[in-house]
């Protein structure tokens, strides 16, 4: 279990932080937005409950796009456009 | 999915129904558990309050600071409001079990450390526990090996840490415990470092509350609204939010604002009646955060009315009275009492067991002021404030698996790092302040006594330097993940 943050394609990017409690994956999922450019997309994959209600607000409050959010097998999943 | 749904709810039912089986096998011991089954259940409504609105302090700060986002400050807000009132009509009807405590700088210096451990560790002491719940290990260690057996060792090393002690300490130290042992007969025993700040300083500092101030000692309703509610609790909360709402969300919110304005070719400006909308959006951006802070406020009152009125029952001040009734004589302390706050309190029941588990190894804890004379150490079964720390476990555990979202996550070793030296430094800044995020800022601050503020104070600055680190750290490792890109 370690963090990693990958470029998949053009403009699109992956940060898995499963196995992280908080406030590891609230900050990546900060730090990795400020790496990427507008319009990048960014897939953030985490397993700790208590951060998702952090990242939702901190997408709303820099008026990111969400365009997907879904649990599967106890793992949260988030699909970002960053504005 | 339908299996692991079905499985959480039988655990959630499981663990409800042995807490259930538990409260009337104590009931049926004696009565007088009813006190001790008390704590059980307000335990468990908190640990459920917590981890469904995540409720934690650390976050507070913490997410503000790193992140920008303000829904866990916005939360404890609107707590500290509602428990200020119920608090106030409480202490008006009497039926308060709150006190202050010995004001003085020390607050400030244990919030800062309090305060870097909590963002340290990833959560605070009440955090930890709801998050031990949802199945997080590296809270277990936090709370384990810093709050526990952390916090009994810190307060019970001596030795060469005495040198330390100012003289003026120790002389003070030494007088009271000449005047205690003259007076009952008494011998307080002080042999660690903790014991003479404790005898020769803290129990020196003033004790007060604004109502008491404002009343010249003998308050009353209205000092009770005015002087803790309002002015101790409210006011304060009220311009904080104003704070965080101007430094975090309004500038978004204006944005917002202007561009819908744009779209319905309306002019772009705005007035005091949007400024007010974006500090209500502001608060219910986070409906399940806000309205568990409505919910955390009130039974926090409650469950003080509720301990009142087990005491007046009873006629007891402390469970360690209903202990000797009980013929447990070797739980209670050298003046007879156990560690029985009256209300919700996180820390010093934790430091209780981390001096049980120690003295099963043949160190003795019950040599020095905190667990010899103030606090004592009851068994574990018999340890009601220990009872409520479990409760928030089971109770945020029962909510965790009725939501899915239970998961049992054995730390790496990274976060064993982040976990045990946080929480050993929770540990160290929650009893200088006899107290912690819970005990010494919410509590005090909603009953009151300025002391919570000072606290409160510390603790944010602390989480700051603990965001600054936090922050290099993460910024090193995201720079190495980027290397290859």
């Amino acid at each position: 279990m370690a963090m990693k943050f990958e470029k998949t394609g053009d403009g699109t990017y992956e940060l898995d932080v499963c196995g992280y409690v908080c406030p590891h994956p609230q900050i990546y999922t900060k730090k990795s937005l400020e790496k990427i450019q507008e319009g990048d997309v960014l897939s953030v994959i985490f397993d700790n409950p208590s951060s998702k209600e952090t990242i939702l607000q901190m997408i709303d409050q820099g008026g990111h796009e969400l365009l997907e959010d879904k649990t599967e097998g106890g793992k949260m999943y988030l699909k970002i456009e960053k504005a | 999915m339908e299996n692991v749904e079905k499985r959480n709810q039988f655990w959630a039912f499981l663990i409800t129904g042995v807490l259930i089986l538990i409260s009337f096998l104590y009931y049926s011991a004696n009565v007088y558990y009813i006190y001790l089954i008390v704590y059980i259940w307000f335990g468990y409504a908190y640990g459920m309050m917590l981890q469904y609105g995540r409720f934690c302090f650390a976050s507070a700060s913490r997410d503000l600071f790193a992140a920008g986002v303000p829904r866990m400050a916005v939360g404890i807000m609107i707590a500290l409001i509602f428990f200020s009132v119920v608090e106030a009509i409480l202490e008006t009807s009497h039926l308060s079990t709150f006190h202050p405590a010995p004001f003085g700088i020390h607050m400030l210096f244990s919030g800062v450390i309090f305060g870097v451990g909590m963002v340290l560790s990833g959560g605070c002491a009440s955090g930890s526990l709801y998050k031990v719940g949802e199945g997080n290990m590296t809270s277990l260690i936090a709370v384990i090996f810093g709050l526990c057996l952390g916090q009994a060792a810190f307060v019970d090393i001596g030795g060469v840490f005495n040198n330390f002690m100012p003289q003026s300490w120790v002389d003070k130290a030494m007088q009271t415990q000449a005047a205690i042992a003259s007076a009952s007969g008494v011998h307080i025993p002080i042999t660690s470092w903790f014991d003479h700040y404790l005898v020769g300083y803290v129990w020196n500092q003033p004790q007060f509350t604004i109502a008491k101030l404002m009343s010249g000692g003998n308050p009353t309703g209205i000092h009770f609204f005015i002087g803790n509610a309002f002015i101790n609790a409210i006011l304060p909360a009220i311009l904080l939010l104003c704070v965080i709402y101007y430094f975090y969300s309004r500038k978004i919110f204006i944005k917002k604002k202007k561009k819908a304005l744009k779209k319905q070719g309306l002019p772009e400006t705005t007035g005091l009646k949007d400024e007010f909308e974006g500090m209500w959006a502001m608060i219910t951006a986070s409906s399940r955060t806000s309205i568990m802070g409505v919910l955390v406020g009130l039974t926090a009152g409650l469950h003080i009315l509720t301990m009142a009125a087990m005491q007046k029952k009873f006629g007891v001040t402390n469970f360690g009275t209903l202990l000797k009734r009980m013929g447990h004589f070797e739980d209670v302390s050298l003046k007879g009492t156990v560690f029985d706050p009256g209300y919700w309190y996180i820390t010093s029941q934790e430091g209780q067991l981390g001096a049980w588990i120690f003295e099963k190894f043949g160190w003795n804890m019950h040599d020095n002021m905190f667990f010899g004379y103030v606090n004592g150490l009851p068994e574990l079964w018999r340890n009601p404030a220990l009872w409520m720390s479990l409760g928030i476990v089971f109770g945020a555990m029962v909510m965790a698996r009725l939501q899915n979202e239970f998961k049992f996550k054995v730390p790496s070793p990274e976060l064993l790092m982040w976990g045990f030296s946080g929480g050993l430094l929770m540990g160290m800044g929650s009893r200088p302040s006899l107290g912690c995020n819970i005990g010494a800022f919410f509590i005090r601050a909603a009953g009151g006594d300025p002391n919570g503020w000072v606290y409160g104070i510390g603790m944010v600055f602390g989480a700051f330097l603990g965001v600054k680190f936090f922050n290099w750290f993460t910024e090193r490792k995201m720079a190495k993940e980027m290397e290859s890109f």
